[in-house]
């Protein structure tokens, strides 16, 4: 009999975070104008992934802040998970998905151009550490479920209109 | 704010009432455009995650179709009109007379994307129109738009203001369905009004319950 390993999926949700090693994954669904962040040591095939919803902490008006729904704070908060788990800082890569716009709207309020902002947030976080991008898939205006895969450095992009791609 | 302290359970009737009176109307308006009988059930008020608010149709990687327009006015949020896919087909096929539509084999046709757009349209003026006489606010919705995608990518459109102020939605859910159907969990739509959190107060004072 083989020893089979157990590969899991890991989830991650609108506004959360996780990291996970080979031979496990690590998955966010339903990415609309939020932004898939993630960040990875390919030698120690470590990844975490962030789900963003904002570009910039100083919108939040709650007490309690959660991290992980910010481009500012959620970028350097998934750093530091990685490093815990081992990832060598210099080593870090990234790759990101998402930004984009559902609705086309004439309105120029901006919670509806939000899609490219949080793009341009999570890119100018990643710059501040130094964390090359190695593959983007942003903006447009189709949703996607992405799924990425520490042992191959592969990020797998859905979409319902676009197809299936990896970057 | 801890707002969810304030709210007893007559507020939450109170939002129940806006469910059933916008939702009654725009019922109205559906059955009358396809001349087919929509029935609905009682609004659901409830306070959930981020994460819950995608379970509540289906899933966030549920393809559906959807409506989306902001409320401005006395009172701001987002309105969404969810339709899974089979049952928009159906819709659609009804409206247009053509049942070869279908919205899962893109290029979707130009007659039955503008068709979903105008029952989008109405069913949402209705919805709101209903609520403005019934509390004497004035709302003005924007044009909708329509995306035929995740649920989870087109619901969090409508998280981004609240997302601001609060890790928790308060949404107003009222599902409708055909009557003939009524066992099909599958094919049932939603109407989701998701009020900002500062238009709560205004909505309850205006209906005379207010929190202070």
């Amino acid at each position: 009999m083989i020893l089979s390993q157990i590969n899991e999926v890991v989830k991650v949700g609108i506004a959360q975070m996780d990291v996970v090693k080979m031979p496990n994954t690590i998955r966010t669904s339903g990415l609309g104008s939020c932004v898939g962040v993630v960040i990875y040591d390919e030698s120690k095939k470590i990844a975490g992934l962030v789900h963003v919803m904002l570009p910039d902490s100083s919108l939040g008006r709650t007490e309690s802040v959660n991290e992980a729904k910010f481009a500012d704070t959620g970028v350097a908060a998934l750093v530091n998970l990685v490093k815990l788990q081992g990832a060598q800082s210099f080593k870090l890569k990234a790759k990101i998905a998402g930004g984009a716009q559902m609705f086309q709207f004439t309105s120029d309020k901006n919670s509806m151009r939000i899609g490219p902002r949080n793009v341009e947030a999570v890119k100018e976080q990643l710059r501040k550490l130094n964390i090359p991008i190695i593959a983007e898939d942003t903006g447009g205006n189709s949703g996607r479920t992405i799924e990425f895969n520490p042992e191959t450095s592969m990020l797998n992009i859905r979409t319902v209109n676009r197809g299936v791609s990896d970057i | 704010m801890n707002f969810s302290d304030k709210i007893t359970s007559l507020h939450l009737d109170v939002l129940k009432e806006i469910g059933n009176i916008g939702a009654a109307h725009a019922a109205t308006a559906l059955s009358d455009l396809l001349q087919k009988k929509i029935d609905m059930h009682v609004p659901m008020v409830e306070m959930v995650s981020f994460n819950d608010m995608m379970e509540l149709a289906g899933g966030s990687e549920n393809v559906v179709v959807g409506i989306f327009l902001r409320i401005e006015g006395d009172v701001e949020g987002s309105m969404f009109f969810i339709l899974p896919i089979e049952q928009a087909n159906r819709f659609i096929r009804r409206l247009i007379r053509d049942d070869s539509f279908d919205f899962y084999a893109p290029p979707v046709s130009e007659i039955g994307l503008s068709a979903m757009q105008e029952m989008g349209n109405i069913l949402s003026g209705s919805y709101l129109s209903a609520l403005s006489d019934f509390t004497g606010l004035k709302i003005y919705p924007t044009v909708p738009g329509l995306s035929v995608d995740m649920f989870g990518a087109i619901i969090s459109i409508g998280l981004i203001e609240l997302s601001q102020v609060s890790d928790t939605v308060i949404v107003i859910n009222t599902s409708i369905f055909e009557e003939d159907i009524i066992d099909d969990e599958a094919v049932r739509g939603h109407f989701f009004l998701l009020p900002d959190p500062k238009s709560f107060e205004t909505i309850f004072k205006a209906l005379g319950v207010s929190t202070e």
